[in-house]
């Protein structure tokens, strides 16, 4: 199981949980997780999130490798100029 | 010194990074020779013309064209019946290029032409005559959410937002952690204030300009000045109902961009226009154009509470930044309210950003989004809490900083980092210590930024004189392809001057991310190294096959492959010239190339620090000294990282004193064009300094960070900072204008 | 509307072109000359990026009409360079990185050759006020202003 941060304003979707735990080895399985386990993360999901693992963050890569004791953080979809 | 991943971690010493190079477009551009996206034509080319709306909120009830289309030397005219109904993603991008059933914002496009000449263009505008019902407009972000607002769309605002809100609210963001009450109960100090930015410009030089043409068989070609000419490939095949690979763009020399030329315009309207008329039609935006239509930033309104012990340290931080973003949702306010907290370590912390509409146009990109109003607030606030206390400010932010395991306002901990390292080096500048006189101040501030990565292509070929062209996908918008020669030749040890780096049209390389984020000399930097080291790879193959060895027993060093290990043999060394030379003999053309959607992009740190003068009898701010710390991993071109950190710094003081939009109660924007919204120019400032400190990236072979956005991010808040040390009172309101300054000096 | 026909010298070469009465010298040199190397950034004469001169007097190409090109000797950046020798300005500008994107870059060298013609040893205020109607947005001109006060020295040396 990964121990998965989510922001603020998503908690409303995961019964006012900011820390959940998902059972996922790679980027893919942890978005799926998510979407599964709280179907009411979906529209934010599908609008774009980012997600910092162990600090580095990653956008889109699926099979990105997500240790057990790795830090999971999504944050809002990152965009610059 | 960077540490290398791919060869082990033992510091690397460069020949080339580091160094000053002449660029490889320096020639050109300053001969006039270089062509940007006015500069091309085409045989027997149209001049396409925009009709915009002169209302700040209206519904079309009826455009008739038809008179227009009668006037001699008109080829066609375009209005939203002529683009199919677009699909969900590239819906509010259509609408900001051609206005559906409402005109939302002063300068919105209802309609374009495309005629023989500018002078029928300009005449055939007049005679479409488009029936306006003029609707209440809103273009002020705290009246845009009171619930009895005007409302710009109904329906649109995403499931974060509570039941009560004004239509206008589109979206609802909370970050942080901790407990805010608590926090602040065991402060000795606590500081509630409210801030306000305007909306300002990117302001390029450069307005957006296209030439576009397509074909009966529906293939078509574009020329446009852009960051992404990727993105506008897929937005306009996207807008048009065609597919990507129909469509061929090619990106000209770009004058400026700074987030504003990440989307498009003109683009989709010119290849509908092209396409309805079987000609070339070329379009160019007027300034007045680009001011009231482009991308301006948000303006912001920003709540603070912040407390603090009398030692300096703050207990808890709280934002409220509510932005607004035009006439469409997605203000970068969730960067924002990710950002303001994000330099320092703080038990407990929270922001809340709201994505507010308003008519007023469709808010772009504009370097490090959502950022500096989000840190015009926050280092305004640690500054005169500090200076309430007593204490040094720039000690203060040491106390608090964030450095590697912490744990950031917005949630990951961060690795290395280079916050302290800017701050210490500030505090030991002669700068920090230079004497004051008289009716100046000064001010420090610090700022964050993410940096990205994204989806990048590149290709290197190897040519049979032995030079290497470097094709990448990216528009140079400061120097970018003297940076990826340079990571070339580094890597495979030549002179920089035998790699030409180009900027490939979209029918050549694979999928590339925009310019954005500070990505360019990270991400696609990335690349080429790898694209470098596979035709390494392959000349070590070829050398090997020559000395009849293993292919393992070759190995690469000063620019040639040499036998290595004990069963190699001895061989003289054979240089990428000679390789090339026997290319075709060995098994033909040499080429390396990479693709990647690099990830892990370093965030990037930086320190400001302003000496300003006030003119107590005008009001007037004059910017005595200027001095930026910032780390840059590693930097590449130090001249060209050196110009980011004084570019940013510069667009952060015309943010602060200068510029603003100016609408009128009708909702119309008052001052569309450089007279009369000012940038800074040459006489306005002093030199910048600009001072790079190196903490490598792990991510990037070289340890290089993106340097481009983080230095638009602190000089907002320095200069307040400044000015409120020089006038005695607290600036909590941009753009610092001097009848602004001359009230807030009359009230103290 | 009938057109004008226009005798002038530019870059020392003669040129004969037709415009409109109402068509400015920036339009007849990009769209009619084909030298493209002036910038329009706004046609209000307010950002420079159009500096050319005329009878070596420093002007807007958008603030004049190309009917008055009539007789008179016109100087763009085409005319800088002298065949492959670029002028020491130029020279400086890609030295210093005085230019990020570059679309200024035109409008200012012509600006500050105007400048070291008149003056040859300006001090850097006397270099900013010159300049300010030249509008950067990607430098903070502080290497602009560093070029040109460089190439200044080198032209002082060299005569």
């Amino acid at each position: 199981m990964v121990q998965v941060t989510i922001w603020g304003s998503l908690a409303t979707a995961t019964g006012d949980q900011t820390e959940v735990e998902i059972d996922a080895s790679t980027l893919r399985e942890l978005l799926d997780g998510l979407a599964a386990r709280y179907p009411a993360l979906k529209p934010q999901l599908e609008r774009g999130v980012s997600v910092a693992i162990d600090g580095r963050i990653y956008n889109d890569s699926w099979f990105t490798p997500i240790q057990e004791d790795s830090e999971v953080v999504l944050l809002a979809r990152l965009k610059g100029g | 010194m960077a540490l290398d991943r791919k060869t082990g971690t033992a510091p690397r010493e460069f020949k080339i990074i580091g160094t000053r190079p002449a660029r490889p477009d320096g020639i050109d551009k300053v001969t006039g020779r270089a062509r940007f996206g006015a500069d091309m034509s085409a045989p027997g080319m149209l001049v396409g013309r925009v009709l915009r709306s002169p209302h700040a909120h209206a519904r079309i009830k009826s455009i008739d064209s038809s008179a227009a289309e009668a006037l001699s030397g008109v080829h066609a005219v375009v209005t939203r019946a002529d683009f199919p109904a677009p699909g969900e993603d590239v819906a509010d991008i259509l609408d900001n290029c051609m206005a559906g059933e409402k005109a939302l914002y002063d300068g919105h496009a209802v309609a374009a032409v495309a005629a023989s000449s500018a002078a029928v263009a300009r005449q055939a505008l007049k005679l479409i005559k488009v029936e306006y019902e003029p609707l209440p407009h809103v273009t002020d972000v705290d009246a845009a959410m009171a619930v009895d607002a005007p409302a710009l769309h109904e329906g649109r605002a995403n499931e974060t937002v509570p039941d009560g809100h004004s239509p206008n609210v589109m979206a609802r963001h909370a970050f942080g952690h901790g407990d805010i009450e608590a926090g602040l109960a065991q402060a000795d100090r606590v500081l509630e204030r409210s801030y306000r930015t305007e909306a300002t410009h990117q302001g390029y030089i450069e307005p957006h300009a296209c030439l576009a043409s397509m074909g009966a068989d529906g293939q078509a070609d574009l020329w446009c000045c852009t960051q992404g000419h990727y993105m506008v490939r897929n937005t306009c095949a996207a807008i048009l109902g065609i597919t990507q690979g129909q469509l061929r763009v090619t990106a000209s020399e770009i004058g400026g961009g700074f987030g504003g030329k990440t989307t498009v315009f003109l683009e989709p309207v010119a290849l509908m226009l092209a396409k309805k008329t079987g000609r070339p039609v070329k379009m160019v935006m007027s300034r007045a154009e680009v001011l009231r239509a482009t991308g301006p930033t948000s303006s912001s309104s920003v709540d603070i509470r912040l407390g603090m012990t009398s030692d300096g340290r703050i207990t808890a931080g709280f934002a409220e930044l509510r932005y607004q973003g035009g006439a469409y949702p997605g203000a970068p306010v969730d960067m924002g309210a990710m950002s303001a907290f994000a330099p320092y370590d703080l038990e407990n912390v929270r922001t809340i950003g709201w994505d507010v509409v308003t008519n007023r146009p469709k808010a772009a990109a504009y370097r490090a989004p959502g950022a500096p109003m989000a840190a015009f607030a926050v280092e305004s606030a640690i500054d005169e809490l500090a200076r309430d206390l007593g204490l040094d400010p720039l000690e203060v932010r040491l106390k608090n900083a964030a450095r590697e395991g912490t744990r950031a306002s917005y949630g990951p901990t961060y690795p290395a980092i280079g916050l302290e390292a800017t701050l210490r080096t500030a505090r030991d500048h002669p700068h920090w210590s230079a004497p004051l006189g008289p009716n100046q101040g000064r001010g420090v501030a610090c700022g964050f930024w993410f940096n990205f990565g994204g989806d990048t292509c590149v290709s290197l070929n190897i040519t049979p004189d032995g030079t290497v062209n470097l094709s990448e996908g990216n528009p140079d918008i400061g120097g970018s392809r003297a940076s990826m020669s340079m990571m070339a030749a580094e890597e495979l040890g030549i002179p920089y001057d035998k790699v030409r780096t180009v900027i490939a049209d979209t029918g050549s390389l694979g999928q590339n991310e925009v310019t954005d984020g500070s990505r360019v000399t990270f991400a696609v930097g990335l690349a080429t190294i790898e694209a470098a080291r596979a035709a390494k790879r392959e000349m070590c193959k070829r050398a090997a096959q020559v000395w009849g060895i293993d292919e393992e027993a070759v190995i690469w060093e000063d620019g040639a492959a040499r036998p290595s290990g004990p069963n190699a043999g001895e061989h003289p060394p054979m240089t990428l010239a000679d390789i090339a030379a026997i290319a075709s003999n060995t098994g033909g053309p040499i080429a390396g190339h990479y693709e990647i959607n690099a990830e892990g992009a370093g965030v990037s740190f930086a320190t400001h620090m302003v000496d300003t003068e006030v003119d107590p009898d005008t009001g007037a701010v004059t910017i005595l000294r200027y001095t930026v710390f910032q780390d840059a991993g590693k930097a590449v071109h130090p001249s060209y990282v050196e110009g980011q950190f004084q570019g940013g710094a510069v667009q952060g003081i015309g943010w602060a004193l200068n510029e603003e939009y100016i609408y009128d109660d009708n909702g119309i924007l008052q001052n569309a064009g450089f007279l009369d919204y000012r940038i800074p120019v040459a006489s306005d400032l002093p030199m910048i300094d600009a001072v790079i400190l190196e903490i490598p990236n792990p991510g990037h072979p070289y340890g290089v960070r993106g340097v481009g956005e983080t230095s638009i991010v602190p000089p907002l808040a320095a200069i307040a900072n400044a000015v409120s040390a020089a006038t005695g009172t607290r600036m909590s309101d941009l753009p610092m204008s001097p009848p602004k300054v001359l009230a807030a000096i009359q009230a103290r | 509307m009938s057109k004008i026909h226009v005798t002038t010298t530019i870059n020392g070469d003669p040129v004969d072109f037709l415009c409109d009465p109402g068509e400015t010298l920036l339009d007849v040199l990009r769209d009619r000359l084909g030298m493209t190397g002036s910038k329009e950034g706004c046609g209000t004469g307010d950002c420079g990026a159009c500096s050319v001169t005329v009878e070596g007097r420093l002007v807007c190409s958008c603030l004049m009409l190309g009917a008055e090109a009539e007789g008179r000797e016109i100087a763009t950046i085409e005319g800088m360079a002298d065949g492959e020798t670029l002028h020491p300005l130029q020279r400086k500008f890609i030295e210093h990185a005085a230019l990020q994107c570059g679309i200024c870059t035109p409008g200012i060298l012509v600006a500050a050759k105007s400048l070291l013609e008149r003056n040859p040893d300006p001090t850097e205020e006397e270099t900013r006020y010159w300049l300010a109607g030249n509008l950067c947005r990607c430098t903070g001109y502080d290497k602009i202003i560093r070029a040109v006060m460089d190439a200044a020295k080198d032209m002082r040396e060299a005569s």
